[in-house]
C-alpha cells in the first residue's frame, strides 16, 4: 500500500486529507473510473450484524461514496412514526403537545415496504387511507389500587396505570391491515418508554396516526439511532521499543492495541481497536519511534437501528436510494 | 406457500404500475447561464438535492479522464439547490460527461449492493455484539 492513501495524524495536525485518486492528478498510475477494476478492489468485511446494531468495514471506496450511504441512513430511509395525533382526553399534568411529540418520537415495529406514502395534494379528509396509515391507540385511566400494601408510599403499588408506557400503544388494524399485518402486528420496538405518569382520576385516550417519512423531515422518522463510521487507524512503529519504554509505550493505547513480545518489544496487535487518542504523541521518549494515521480507503461502519429494519437492511436501502436518486436524474430532462 | 406466490405477483404488478406511472421532474434538473458555445463546458442546477448526491457525482465525474474540472456548491443553505460545474478536455460535452457520471455512480451501487449481499449470505459474522 502507498503512503497516498495514509491520512498522516500529528501532534496538532492532520496531513494528506484528501483524496488525489484522479486521472490528471499525479504524475504515474491510471485513476480512470472503471468498473471492473473497482468489482476487484472493492472489499466487505462484516463483523457483527445483531438485531439492533451492525458493524462492518467498507475497504477501497472513496469518501465522497461512503459519506453518501451515512447521510442516506441517517435522512433519507424512509420509516414509520406517529404523524397526527387526535386527543379525546388528556387530564394528566403533561400537555397535549409534549405528550404528542413524545409518542412520534417512539420507534414502531413496522415493516415501511407494507405503507404507501401519503399523497399530500389530497384533501385532508382523504388523504389517510388503509393503505398509507397506521393508527394506535392509547386509552388509559388511573385509578387507586384497593389492594395497596399497607404504608406503602409506591405509585406501582398505590395505584393502577400511574406510568403509562409505549407497550400500551394498541394496533387498530383498519379494513385490509387485518390480514396484511396477522403476521407482524404493529408493536413499539421498545415497549418500556415512559410516555406519561398519571394519578387516580387523570385519563389519557388518544388516537395516533403514523405515516411514511423521511429523517431529513423530522428525526422520528429516521431508521438509525446512530449511522456512522470512521477511519481504520494505523500504527507504524518506526525503531523499536522495548523493555520499560515498551510496556509505557502500550499504556498509550487502549488494551488490545499494542502487545510486547518475547524479545520484550512493542508490536502493534490489532490497530483497528486504536482510538485515535494521540497520546503516544505527547511523551518525547517516543518522538520519532512511531507514526500514527487513519487509511483514508477503509470505513469502519457502525449503524444502530431503532428496531424497524434490521441495520443491514437500512444499509441496502441507502445504496439503493442513491442509485434511484443517479437512475432518476439521468432520466429527467435538463431545462434551460 | 399461497400467500407468498400471491404476494410476488402483487409486487409485480405493482412494479410495473410504478414503472408506467414514472413520471420524470421537468424541473429537476435546468442548465445554468456560463455553459461554454460548443458546450464542453457547463454548469448545472439539481433541485432538492445536496451534499449526498453532490459529493458522489463529484467525485466520480471526476473519475472520467475527459473531464478537466468538475466541482460542486450548495449556493445557500436554506435554498435545497445544488450547483455542478462540469469542463471537459473537448471529446465529450458537459451533459455526457454527468450522464456517464449518473450511469456509474448507478453502476458502482449495484457492485456495492451484491458484494455486501453476497457477504450476508456467506455469512461467517458475529450476531453478538463483542
Amino acid at each position: 500500500m502507498s503512503d497516498n492513501t495514509i491520512v498522516g495524524i500529528e501532534y496538532n495536525r492532520v496531513t494528506n486529507t484528501s483524496s488525489t485518486d484522479f486521472p490528471g492528478h499525479q504524475a504515474n498510475g491510471d485513476y480512470s473510473w472503471d468498473i471492473e477494476k473497482f468489482k476487484d478492489s472493492f472489499e466487505i468485511n462484516i463483523s457483527h450484524i445483531t438485531e439492533r446494531t451492525a458493524n462492518f468495514d467498507l475497504i477501497h471506496i472513496d469518501t465522497s461514496i461512503a459519506n453518501a450511504f451515512r447521510r442516506i441512513m441517517i435522512s433519507e430511509v424512509p420509516s414509520v412514526a406517529a404523524e397526527a395525533v387526535y386527543m379525546f382526553m388528556n387530564t394528566s399534568v403533561i400537555q397535549d403537545e409534549v405528550l404528542a411529540h413524545r409518542i412520534g418520537l417512539i420507534p414502531l415495529k413496522v415493516d415501511p415496504d407494507l405503507l404507501n406514502w401519503v399523497d399530500k395534494t389530497q384533501d385532508e379528509n382523504d388523504r389517510y387511507t388503509e393503505d398509507n396509515t397506521i393508527v394506535l391507540s392509547l386509552d388509559v385511566v388511573c385509578t387507586k389500587n384497593p389492594h395497596a400494601p399497607k404504608n406503602s408510599t409506591d405509585p406501582k403499588e398505590l395505584y393502577r396505570n400511574a406510568h403509562v408506557y409505549a407497550k400500551d400503544l394498541k394496533f387498530e388494524p383498519q379494513g385490509t391491515q387485518v390480514e396484511s399485518f396477522k403476521n407482524s402486528p404493529v408493536v413499539p420496538s421498545d415497549p418500556d418508554i415512559l410516555l406519561a405518569k398519571l394519578r387516580p382520576g387523570q385519563e389519557i385516550s388518544l388516537r395516533a396516526h403514523c405515516v411514511l417519512g423521511i429523517g431529513a423531515d423530522h428525526a422520528k422518522f429516521s431508521p438509525v439511532a446512530t449511522a456512522s463510521y470512521r477511519l481504520m487507524p494505523t500504527i507504524d512503529i518506526i525503531e523499536p521499543i522495548r523493555g520499560d519504554s515498551a510496556k509505557r509505550f502500550q499504556q498509550c493505547f487502549p488494551s488490545g492495541v499494542i502487545d510486547i513480545n518475547s524479545n520484550g518489544e512493542a508490536y502493534v496487535k490489532d490497530s483497528r481497536k486504536d482510538t485515535v487518542s494521540r497520546e503516544v504523541l505527547r511523551h518525547e521518549e517516543f518522538d520519532g519511534k512511531v507514526k500514527l494515521g487513519r487509511k483514508r480507503d477503509h470505513f469502519i461502519f457502525n449503524v444502530e437501528s431503532t428496531g424497524a429494519m434490521s441495520p443491514e437492511e437500512i444499509f441496502f436501502k441507502s445504496v439503493r436510494v442513491l442509485k434511484n436518486k443517479a437512475d432518476y436524474l439521468r432520466n429527467c430532462p435538463i431545462g434551460q | 406457500m399461497a400467500d407468498t406466490a400471491e404476494d410476488v405477483h402483487m409486487t409485480e404488478e405493482k412494479v410495473e404500475e410504478e414503472q408506467q406511472e414514472q413520471e420524470y421532474d421537468l424541473d429537476k434538473i435546468k442548465l445554468l447561464p456560463g455553459a461554454s458555445e460548443d458546450g464542453t463546458a457547463a454548469s448545472f442546477q439539481i433541485i432538492d438535492e445536496d451534499h449526498t448526491l453532490g459529493n458522489a457525482l463529484r467525485y466520480i465525474i471526476m473519475k472520467n479522464p475527459e473531464v478537466e474540472f468538475c466541482g460542486y456548491s450548495i449556493p445557500h443553505p436554506s435554498e435545497n439547490k445544488l450547483n455542478i460545474r462540469i469542463q471537459t478536455y473537448g471529446n465529450i460535452s458537459a451533459v455526457e460527461a454527468l450522464h456517464q457520471g449518473l450511469d456509474n455512480l448507478s453502476e458502482l451501487c449495484t457492485v456495492i449492493e451484491d458484494k455486501f449481499s453476497e457477504k450476508i449470505e456467506a455469512g461467517g459474522y458475529k450476531t453478538t455484539e463483542p
